[in-house]
């Protein structure tokens, strides 16, 4: 009898220790899932592109977490990515609807932001949400921030030539004067139309 | 001068000898563990001892360092505005070194102690000697059921001191603070890996479990027989085993997450 109980407190301690190493490799991840299965609907939203976004990010409507981010997938078709997200039954949004993608602070984590549309009729599971806009990619911004920056500085340039030369040669002339330097070349021939 | 000179002599002398004295124990103590593991049931009832009666001290502790883990976390992160690093923090750091090291120095008070004294005891009471006069070996019924037995507990509460200590810091940090649990979880997901964060921290525990039991077992056997023997030797196996674990850390981390 005693020894039963020994054997049944071993077995149990192991048991114990194969479950701990059972949640850590799965990453404690399916014990949230559990808790927020209960009542709710999905919607899909196609983006260009999605950024650092998870799966398992939450889904905000004017701040308030109303769900998550279920999977993301990549569609052959139009080259964009799917983001299913799991909306709790208890809100509603409308069918016009806008998604975007956007940061928590300034190095936090990505959600997806609702934006509500002004149709009476309701989102429903399965549906998509047609509106959406992408994640700022950090590389993109600076770069359009150079080329704005490059199209400033260009058009003083052009100005000040402008009276020193005669004014219908003068866009002409500024424009190979600036394609010396290479980035700003770009913008110049950008701005002038 | 030559009296200085001699006591360093001996010094030395005193520990070469017990480092050879260590090591031919450690070796006769493997030899005899194939002989031990067809002992099932010693080593189930030394799993017993070490193990299930470690695990209220083991399960409170974690819980509280994922409590202390969160709080501190949380303050520390929010002057960052990354409050939902949180679980990432303190994922990482509890499987890589808190798990690991806590429950080592743990087990060290806990189950290490009990053995330094039991064996002290045992040969003490010449129950040991007894053995011998009984052509049984000790080394096979005593010592080596109760080292497999440490190897294998020791790995078990490593994983459940980091468990319960994210499963702590979650309930500090999403119920009490009210970070975003989703954010909590991905973070975890995202950074936690199986082999580079779970693999090394098992294998830390592994070898903590190794160098803890090991060293319980020798303090054990090379006690003087008496009661203050014992005495002695239960402590020095708190305070060598302690700073082993904490130097071995220090290597196993350099080798594991240093460098590369």
């Amino acid at each position: 009898m005693n020894s039963k109980r020994t054997d049944l407190a071993v077995g149990l301690f192991v048991i114990a220790g194969f479950a701990a190493l059972l949640f850590l490799a799965l990453k404690a991840g399916n014990l949230a899932a559990l808790t927020l299965n209960t009542h709710t609907y999905h919607v899909t939203a196609k983006f260009d592109n999605i950024g650092g976004l998870k799966a398992r990010a939450s889904v905000r409507g004017a701040g308030v977490v109303v769900g998550r981010v279920e999977r993301i997938d990549f569609d052959n078709q139009t080259y964009q990515a799917v983001a299913t997200l799991e909306l709790n039954d208890r809100f509603h949004f409308p069918k016009d609807t806008s998604a975007k993608i956007l940061t928590s602070g300034l190095l936090g984590e990505q959600y997806v932001g609702l934006d509500p549309g002004g149709d009476p009729d309701m989102l429903k599971a399965g549906d998509r949400i047609e509106s959406t806009q992408s994640a700022v990619v950090l590389e993109n911004l600076i770069g359009q921030f150079l080329f704005s920056k490059a199209a400033d500085t260009s058009s003083p340039a052009a100005d000040s030539g402008a009276p020193a030369a005669s004014s219908a040669a003068a866009p002409s002339l500024a424009v190979p004067s600036l394609s010396t330097a290479k980035p700003a070349a770009k913008p110049a021939g950008k701005a002038s139309p | 001068m030559i009296g200085a000179i001699e006591s360093l002599g001996a010094w030395c002398n005193r520990h070469i000898r017990a480092f050879g004295l260590g090591f031919r124990f450690f070796v006769a103590m493997l030899s005899k563990v194939p002989s031990a593991l067809r002992r099932r049931r010693l080593i189930r009832d030394q799993i017993h001892f070490i193990g299930n009666y470690s695990l209220l001290i083991i399960l409170v502790s974690g819980l509280f360092i994922g409590f202390v883990l969160g709080l501190q976390g949380y303050h520390t992160l929010s002057t960052y505005g990354s409050e939902e690093s949180l679980g990432l923090l303190v994922a990482v750091s509890l499987v890589r070194e808190l798990g690991p090291v806590m429950t080592a120095l743990l087990y060290a008070g806990r189950a290490g102690t009990s053995l330094t004294a039991e064996i002290g005891l045992m040969r003490a009471g010449e129950q040991i000697s007894a053995m011998e006069m009984m052509a049984v070996d000790p080394m096979a019924r005593v010592v080596a059921p109760r080292f497999v037995a440490g190897v294998i507990a020791m790995p078990i509460l490593a994983l459940l001191f980091s468990t319960v200590g994210i499963l702590g810091g979650y309930f500090v940090g999403v119920r009490l603070i009210g970070v975003d649990s989703g954010a909590f979880w991905s973070q975890i997901q995202g950074g936690l890996t199986l082999f580079r964060d779970i693999g090394n921290g098992m294998v830390k525990s592994f070898v903590f479990g190794i160098a803890v039991t090991f060293i319980a077992l020798y303090q054990g056997f090379q006690a003087r027989p008496t009661p203050e023997g014992v005495a002695r030797a239960t402590t020095r196996t708190v305070v060598s085993a302690s700073l082993t674990v904490l130097g071995l850390d220090f290597l196993l981390t350099a080798l594991m997450f240093g460098g590369g």
